[in-house]
């Protein structure tokens, strides 16, 4: 990940409370509220939602403007490793930068599942920015119904 | 010139009032950058989870709006959350500086580019000196 200026961060943070002020009806706390805001403590980038159904796993990473080839993706047992780059865009060729909030830079982010999953029919999708890969749980991680026999 | 060009503090007054109104959606500003070369003003806004058509770019007396409805169905039971997906909502004012017949925009993979190329009359020239 990119550095962050702190003074960037405090902006960030100003806005943060006065957007948690001036909504009336909240419903969370307003710090849930935001996506992808950079630099957000221990969190890693990209934030990482993380579902299950009966047959797979979901992992979804919010994580707009990558190119979809220059996404790494690898599965081992029960974790699943995502890195990349964002590049960044505001290098040299601009005379004067304004604003830049978007975090830019290489990440890597290691999800650890609950259950082994079936690496080899692992499958990903890019889309709208959101990387979503489908994780089928192996065989053994199932569960599994055991008809009992009436003798 | 550039804070001129684009006060990114987001048209603090009506931009507060008409977010307020709408307490029930919630509504986020998207993350952005603001770029400026001598011929335009480069904005790129984060808009992950939102499609094409959820998209809401528009100018009105000197304002820009943003405003995307994001859109991602929980494919499975959650697990595991780091992010909601909001709806997004920022304003920024426009100064003259900025050619506004001219702006275009480009959404891809979550990221909205808009260029805003400056007026003629904003653009830095070269007068060229005559030697007699």
């Amino acid at each position: 990940m990119a550095r962050w200026d702190p003074w960037q961060e405090m902006e960030a943070l100003r806005r943060e409370i006065d957007r948690a002020f001036e909504s009336a009806g909240f419903r969370f706390p307003s710090l849930l509220r935001t996506s992808l805001w950079p630099a957000r403590g221990e969190r890693g980038f990209p934030p990482v939602n993380v579902y299950e159904d009966k047959d797979n796993f979901y992992v979804s990473l919010l994580a707009p403007g990558l190119e979809p080839h220059s996404i790494n993706l690898s599965v081992l047992r029960n974790s699943l490793t995502v890195s990349g780059e964002r590049a960044p865009q505001g290098t040299g060729k601009f005379e004067a930068v304004h604003r830049q909030e978007r975090p830019a830079g290489k990440f890597s982010r290691r999800i650890e599942l609950p259950a082994e999953v079936d690496e080899s029919k692992a499958r990903a999708e890019y889309r709208n920015g959101i990387l979503t890969v489908t994780l089928p749980k192996a065989a053994q991680a199932k569960p599994k119904e055991i008809t009992v026999q009436v003798g | 010139m550039a804070e001129k060009a684009v006060s990114a503090t987001a048209a603090q007054a009506p931009g507060r009032t008409r977010e307020a109104t709408r307490a029930e959606d919630r509504y986020v500003a998207p993350a952005v950058d603001i770029y400026e070369t001598p011929e335009e003003l480069v904005l790129l806004a984060d808009l992950p989870g939102v499609g094409k058509d959820e998209l809401d770019v528009r100018v009105e007396e000197d304002v820009l709006t943003i405003r995307a409805l994001s859109k991602y169905p929980a494919p499975g039971e959650v697990l595991w959350e780091e992010f909601e997906l909001p709806n997004y909502f920022r304003q920024f004012e426009l100064s003259e500086a900025i050619d506004q017949e001219k702006i275009s925009a480009d959404f891809k993979n979550g990221v909205l580019t808009l260029h805003l190329p400056k007026s003629q009359k904003a653009r830095p020239r070269q007068i060229e000196v005559k030697v007699s």
